[in-house]
């Protein structure tokens, strides 16, 4: 199996003047590709600090951390942005969609800031539509986010985070905004996007939804207390996935 | 290329969001771009009005003029006859003395009324020599111009100015007809071409209005009413004794005209050294002072009008800062999907650019109607003044009549490159604070 990402030692500080906070204590931990791991804790353990290490949104202040081979863990803002751009695709709790852009617009966001600038060709345009349509959004490519519900909204997020072919998937509290159908809906696209061989790393409390991950990561105090494997799909969500897609 | 369009075109996008918004953002450069215009073009006109008048004068003429003395300063009393101006003699004097004057046109000018039948008009009655017509540019309508021969004769004859005859001969032939002036009836022999009053040019010179006009030989004048006339005004008398009123001196070449007018000056300040009756005035000095004026002009009116720019870069400056704050979070989106922090300055420098530069372009629409909303106001200042006999308004009115704004191809160009570059100044700050966010926390903005 290979490794997609690997944390060495990782540490994250926050310097707060009186206060030194350690947000992440040494983390050292491997993920493979293709799986779906949930990383749980409660409310300051360093999940959400993880997260935005992974994502390349923050550097850790001592360790390594290899993305797809690449030390990304030095890196300047600038190549930060690109490792973002190229390798990583982002599911937020609250979708974060442009408000002013259609669905097929806000799926190709990404696109604009791929290296060197491209301008979007139609191969670019079938390949967003071909994602919405995915989604199950091929008949909304003109709505506005504000137009849609929460979750065709965060579905647009998912077609959008695909639309650059990641890496891995970042997912923060993916259904946290969602009803229980909805939710459902959701944890059925990213199924069949792990079982498309696709790296999802999911933040999240809930422990019905982590359950359905392969892996667990239980953090605590900024370290890894311990980490839990196997994945229990409830039946409805397997369900749907069979005749869904 | 390519790419700088689509920001440009994603700029748009955004703009279009908030049309009122943008607009009334837009505005402030809008005004100021028209100003900018608007202040040159009304530099540049009054600046050719200038030189134009100038011109009408002849750059190779010297003029000299008598002047009445200030109060007081004079040797006479009230009941004395009040003698000041140029003499005949000085004429002759210059005449003869200094050779470079190939021409010279004396003219001898007061105010009385016309008559003909019950009608009258109170008119500039002008004694002249036959040249005075080239000198001043004058056109006849018909008939002909004052002669030489009628100078020899002492002629009762006069030529009519166009609102002369308009007023005492409605509707009639004037030619074979005479008016009076005095006691003295003169046959008109022809009439002058309508012609817009000049306005005065940097006090040194009235304006003048030649459609007011009765030319008649300077020698007639002389002979008929001689040097002396009595003012009355306001229930008290006096009496003035002026030879000449003015003499237009002409040079070959304009650059016997400084030293020929130093000359002429010399020999003035002999005979009238402490009498400060007379004043020379040499058209081609005042073109120069002219020039200056102009770039006076251009500079105080340009500063103003970029005053009104920077207000409006300022006004941008403030709704870029309010939009940077309400768009954090999209910034924290592009952020996250791969923006760099030079794409997200881009953006929003972009974003005041096309701001600032389709305001810029209202501008210079708006600047290229300048005469038109001149000749507007113009209209409108007209109407208001009822009472165009006032003297300060009809003097505005005088002003403003020969005064064309002049938008030159230069200044559209200088007032919508201020505008994008104000633009892009001012959008330097808000724009460098969108990139600075820091990605999560701009994520987590509500």
């Amino acid at each position: 199996m290979n490794i997609v990402a690997e944390l060495i030692k990782l540490e994250k500080h926050y310097d707060l003047g009186a206060v030194l906070v350690k947000a992440q204590r040494g983390v050292k931990t491997q993920f493979a590709e293709g799986d779906f791991i949930a990383i749980m804790g409660a409310s300051g353990s360093g999940k959400s600090t993880m997260l935005n290490l992974l994502g390349g949104l923050d550097r850790p202040t001592l360790g390594k951390y290899y993305l797809g081979g690449e030390d990304v863990s030095q890196l300047d803002d600038d190549e930060l942005s690109r490792i973002r751009n190229e390798r990583i695709g982002f599911i937020f709790q609250s979708y974060n969609l442009i408000p002013q852009y259609t669905v097929l617009e806000n799926i190709e966001v990404p696109l604009h800031y791929r290296p060197g600038y491209p301008a979007i060709s139609a191969a670019d345009r079938k390949r967003s539509e071909e994602l919405a349509s995915r989604v199950g959004l091929a008949d909304r490519l003109d709505h506005r986010p504000t137009q849609l519900s929460g979750g065709q909204q965060q579905r647009v997020a998912i077609a959008r985070a695909l639309v650059n072919d990641p890496d891995i998937i970042l997912a923060d509290e993916p259904t946290g905004n969602l009803d229980s159908t909805t939710e459902e809906e959701i944890m059925r696209l990213l199924h069949e996007l792990n079982r498309e061989g696709r790296t999802i790393i999911m933040v999240t409390h809930e422990p019905a939804v982590a359950l359905q991950a392969r892996r667990r990561i239980i953090m605590k105090d900024g370290v890894i207390e311990r980490e839990e494997f196997g994945q229990q799909i409830p039946d409805e969500v397997a369900a749907g996935a069979a005749t869904t897609f | 290329m390519l790419r700088l369009l689509r920001t440009i075109q994603l700029g748009l996008k955004n703009l279009l969001l908030h049309k009122l918004r943008s607009l009334l953002t837009m505005l402030g450069i809008v005004f100021g771009v028209f100003s900018v215009i608007a202040m040159l073009a009304i530099g540049e006109g009054a600046s050719r009005q200038a030189q134009q008048q100038v011109l009408e004068l002849g750059a190779t003429n010297i003029i000299v003029i008598s002047q009445k003395p200030a109060e007081g300063s004079g040797n006479g009393t009230n009941s004395e006859v009040l003698q000041y101006g140029i003499l005949r003699d000085d004429f002759r004097r210059i005449r003869q003395t200094v050779n470079t004057i190939i021409d010279a046109t004396p003219i001898r000018e007061f105010s009385q009324p016309a008559r003909y039948l019950h009608r009258n008009m109170d008119v500039r009655l002008v004694g002249c020599t036959s040249n005075y017509f080239d000198v001043n540019h004058l056109n006849m309508q018909t008939g002909r111009f004052i002669s030489e021969r009628d100078q020899e004769d002492t002629a009762n004859v006069c030529v009519i100015g166009h609102e002369v005859a308009e007023t005492l001969f409605p509707g009639e032939e004037p030619r074979g007809k005479a008016i009076r002036i005095g006691d003295v009836f003169y046959s008109i022999v022809g009439i002058t071409a309508h012609r817009t009053a000049s306005a005065a040019i940097g006090g040194s010179l009235s304006g003048q209005d030649y459609d007011k006009d009765v030319y008649i030989p300077l020698e007639t004048l002389r002979a008929r009413l001689g040097d002396e006339i009595m003012i009355i005004s306001s229930g008290s008398r006096s009496s003035e004794k002026v030879e000449l009123s003015q003499i237009t001196f002409r040079v070959a070449d304009a650059k016997d005209v400084v030293p020929t007018a130093n000359v002429i000056r010399e020999t003035l300040s002999r005979y009238h050294a402490d009498k400060n009756d007379v004043d020379l005035i040499v058209p081609l000095e005042l073109l120069k002072q002219a020039e200056q004026l102009k770039w006076i002009f251009n500079v105080v009116l340009g500063a103003i009008a970029l005053i009104s720019l920077i207000v409006g870069g300022i006004g941008i400056m403030n709704i870029m800062l309010a939009t940077v704050t309400e768009r954090t979070r999209e910034i924290g989106i592009r952020r996250a999907l791969g923006a760099k922090r030079g794409d997200i300055t881009e953006q929003f420098l972009t974003e005041t650019s096309v701001l600032a530069g389709s305001g810029g372009l209202m501008g210079v629409a708006l600047g290229l109607m300048t005469p038109l909303a001149f000749s507007l106001i113009r209209w409108f200042a007209k109407q208001a003044i009822l009472d165009p006999s006032q003297q300060s308004a009809s003097k505005m009115v005088q002003m403003f009549d020969g005064l064309e704004p002049v938008v030159s191809w230069w200044s559209l160009a200088v007032a919508f490159g201020i505008s994008v570059s104000i633009g892009i100044l001012f959008g330097i700050y808000p724009a460098r604070a969108a990139a600075k966010l820091d990605p999560i926390e701009a994520l987590r903005h509500e």
